[in-house]
């Protein structure tokens, strides 16, 4: 199972009493690789992330990165960018928040999300809303099925009562310090970050009201989003907040992202074999009536 | 309004702090004293009353429908139901329903929802977002302030197959659920003005809010 490491530096011969022993020291390190870590350029990334691409994105790869558990990413997407999640050894838990690059008082509206294709329960062809009835993106691929959009994240005292620690800097980080951290390196406050969805580990919904954790689908399970607009995506990988096991338990995420005009293109020309439904195809000509309104002939 | 005293007076006793008419289709806000317990009157049936609540004192604290799910295990929110914010924080309690069931994750609805759920024409109509914007901004709170809410009076079931949605009430004229404030809370209200769904029996029509502070208080 792949797990982040922290190596801890010893001195080198040189020393580091010294500016010169310390720069010699510090660039020693330069180019070493962990087994969670962001890979830059994207196309530097381990065969692994990019297994199983479309030909064509392996030239236009824009992010691959393996996200530790316990530990949070964020990155500013662009239109048209499809993005790949894998949950490698099946025991990630990716919660998400999605803002509109440049005007981020649009942001992802879960309760939208699940009431407007009248569907809780997010699989392939199901649309991420914001909160101005538009589209932020499309789940394309899904081969997990278990996902969450009811019960949100985990915070520093549910995770101090369960855990003993839920601090960004303890051994069992809780969501919501993850995704602050996110969102404020993005300018964006804890305030105006709204509530998140996951991905990877599901809950189900009883007839009387009450809620099941469904768990993983298991190792390997991907999903695919396609977005709809420039995006910035906070992203943390930590416990489900209904998961049961009394220890901190996860794994890591593969991500990979590359540009896919031609999906959104299809999604947007009703030739795609991803629907959207009746709810979702009205919000994607929301947000093309939006895109084309403040974008220059 | 001493008619519909008689029919619907608060459902936990006490020394009546605040007794107000909220119109339909309009917002409405007070900010509930710790201990005190607001009573809301469906007095006609089946209105959905979209409401978010606010630590007073730091309005970053607000609710989360989320969280009360998780902690409850439950969509439904009924008596015992603790309404928390994202921090875990206890904002308010029911401590009586006589509904049953009312929502937590089907949200306020907007205009711009409005055109995916209904169609363009309807983008003109008056919205819940509206109503907590301008209701809201006598508080200081803006859009980033509107995260989840909780649709009182509200039916939304989810079936096996994760189909959900706005279905026909549970509620009845003069029924009514009372909320009990753990700290000084702000209570942010939408008296929901859809048309377009049961939510509101396609009527919108008034509530009637009470606060009253229970006597050992008083």
């Amino acid at each position: 199972m792949i797990a982040m490491t922290q190596t801890l530096e010893t001195r080198t011969p040189e020393g580091t009493a010294t500016t010169a022993g310390a720069k010699l020291h510090a660039r020693a390190q330069h180019g070493r690789t962990a087994e969670t870590m962001i890979h830059v350029p994207a196309s530097s990334a381990p065969a692994r992330l990019t297994k199983n691409l479309p030909a064509d994105a392996q030239d236009s790869l824009t992010w691959a990165e393996t996200l530790a558990f316990g530990r949070y990413t964020h990155m500013e997407l662009a239109r048209g960018t499809r993005l790949r999640l894998t949950d490698l050894d099946g025991d990630a838990c990716v919660h998400a928040v999605i803002l509109r690059s440049g005007a981020q008082h649009e942001r992802l509206n879960v309760a939208d999300t699940v009431k407007v294709p009248w569907q809780a329960y997010m699989t392939t062809g199901h649309p991420l809303l914001s909160d101005a009835g538009r589209l932020m993106a499309t789940v394309v691929a899904d081969s997990s099925g278990n996902h969450d959009a009811l019960t949100g994240t985990t915070n520093v005292a549910g995770n101090t009562a369960k855990y003993g620690s839920g601090s960004a800097h303890s051994p069992s980080p809780a969501g919501r310090e993850l995704l602050t951290l996110g969102g404020m390196k993005h300018g964006v406050s804890q305030r105006q970050l709204p509530p998140s969805l996951s991905f990877f580990k599901g809950v189900t919904v009883d007839p009387d009201g009450r809620i099941q954790f469904a768990g993983s689908a298991g190792a390997g399970a991907a999903v695919e989003l396609l977005l709809h607009m420039d995006s910035v995506l906070v992203l943390a990988n930590t416990a489900h907040p209904l998961d049961p096991r009394p220890e901190f338990t996860g794994s890591a995420v593969d991500i990979v992202a590359w540009r896919a005009p031609q999906d959104l293109a299809a999604l947007v020309d009703g030739t795609s074999t991803v629907d959207l439904g009746p709810e979702g195809r009205l919000a994607l000509h929301n947000t093309e009536l939006d895109y084309n309104a403040r974008t220059s002939a | 309004m001493n008619a519909i005293a008689e029919i619907s007076p608060a459902l936990i006793e006490g020394k009546v702090v605040l007794d107000e008419l909220v119109e339909a289709r309009g917002p409405w806000s007070a900010v509930v004293a710790a201990g005190d317990v607001l009573t809301i009157v469906d007095l006609d049936g089946n209105q959905a009353v979209d409401c978010i609540l606010y630590a007073a004192h730091d309005t970053g604290t607000r609710y989360s429908a989320a969280m009360t799910i998780a902690s409850q295990g439950s969509i439904f929110l009924t008596t015992g139901s603790v309404l928390r914010s994202d921090s875990g924080q206890e904002l308010m309690t029911v401590v009586a329903d006589e509904v049953g069931i009312h929502d937590t994750i089907g949200g306020a609805c907007s205009q711009e929802s409005n055109t995916l759920r209904y169609g363009q024409h309807t983008h003109e109509q008056h919205a819940c977002v509206e109503n907590f914007l301008i209701e809201g901004a006598k508080w200081d709170l803006g859009k980033k302030d509107l995260v989840s809410n909780i649709n009182w009076f509200m039916n939304v079931p989810v079936d096996p197959d994760g189909a959900l949605g706005i279905v026909d009430g549970l509620s009845a004229p003069g029924k009514r659920v009372a909320l009990r404030a753990e700290v000084d809370t702000l209570v942010l209200v939408s008296n929901c003005p859809q048309i377009n769904n049961p939510c509101n029996g396609f009527n919108p029509t008034p509530v009637r809010m009470i606060v009253t502070r229970p006597e050992a208080r008083a």
